[in-house]
């Protein structure tokens, strides 16, 4: 379809000042790729490794615990406690509260600092505290 | 009889007998379902969030994560109901997110619905895979 290049565009990303929560929803929209992506594979080839056979569920732990693999791991753990905190905070909104600048900027974020808190102890537990 | 207040509701030049002006529109025209994907989002979003609660504590409760002990997890209806209601919802809340994002970013309509029919093959193929996969753990001999 042919577009006028001559039209305005609407202004993007870059020309804003970054705030937390202009950070907060984009975050939300870059996990939620990730997740829909890499996480929906990984849950899929879980799922697949589990039904099969005993090598095959081998392989899978294998690269998982794999430094590049446990970093994939925990990236997407963060991607999906972020996606769930800051998808509340969404679902808040969504009722008519929280736009108040203050609480809004509040709420944006203790979603950063919930999910990482949040993955670091879940890891923590993972790695430490039970042993994979 | 009719006063000033009546006016909007009572004009009967326009509108039928015993029908406001939003009475005879209502129901016409496209409106109705234009919210449909918004509200269904939230509602997968809500059930996610108990599941995925759900799952993130299972993880940690079971004792630990080899193939044999997730397995017979699996097999108890307590462990393959809400994992099959959580595998789907995952599909469907990523399908109805992407759909967005598509919405969002491609101007072109061409484009919109090749990239909406991309998705949803994508989506329902690997989803109906996860779950294949999840029915042959729970319905599977024991391993």
């Amino acid at each position: 379809m042919a577009r006028n290049t001559a039209r305005p565009l609407s202004p993007h990303l870059t020309v804003w000042r970054w705030g937390p929560h202009m950070l907060v929803s984009i975050l939300h929209r870059a996990t939620g790729v990730a997740l829909s992506i890499a996480g929906l594979a990984l849950l899929t080839w879980w799922l697949l490794a589990l039904a099969g056979s005993a090598s095959g569920y081998e392989t899978f732990t294998q690269t998982a615990t794999h430094p590049l693999g446990l970093f994939v791991l925990i990236g997407l753990t963060w991607a999906f406690f972020q996606h769930t905190l800051s998808g509340i905070r969404h679902l808040i909104m969504d009722v008519g509260a929280g736009f108040e600048l203050r609480t809004n900027k509040t709420m944006a974020y203790l979603t950063m600092i919930g999910s990482a808190l949040l993955t670091i102890a879940l890891w923590a537990y993972l790695l430490l505290g039970r042993g994979a | 009889m009719t006063g000033p207040k009546d006016i909007g509701r009572h004009d009967r030049n326009s509108v039928p007998e015993g029908k406001t002006a939003l009475g005879k529109v209502r129901g016409l025209g496209a409106a109705g379902h234009g919210g449909d994907l918004w509200i269904r989002e939230r509602v997968s979003s809500a059930a996610l969030l108990l599941l995925g609660v759900w799952f993130i504590v299972s993880l940690i409760v079971l004792p630990d994560l080899s193939q044999a002990t997730i397995v017979e997890w699996l097999k108890t209806p307590l462990g393959f109901v809400p994992m099959a209601l959580f595998v789907y919802l995952n599909f469907e809340h990523s399908l109805e997110g992407v759909k967005v994002i598509v919405d969002d970013y491609q101007g072109d309509e061409g484009g919109r619905m090749m990239w909406h029919i991309v998705s949803l093959f994508l989506h329902v193929g690997v989803g109906a895979l996860a779950l294949f996969a999840l029915a042959r753990i729970a319905f599977g001999a024991a391993s």
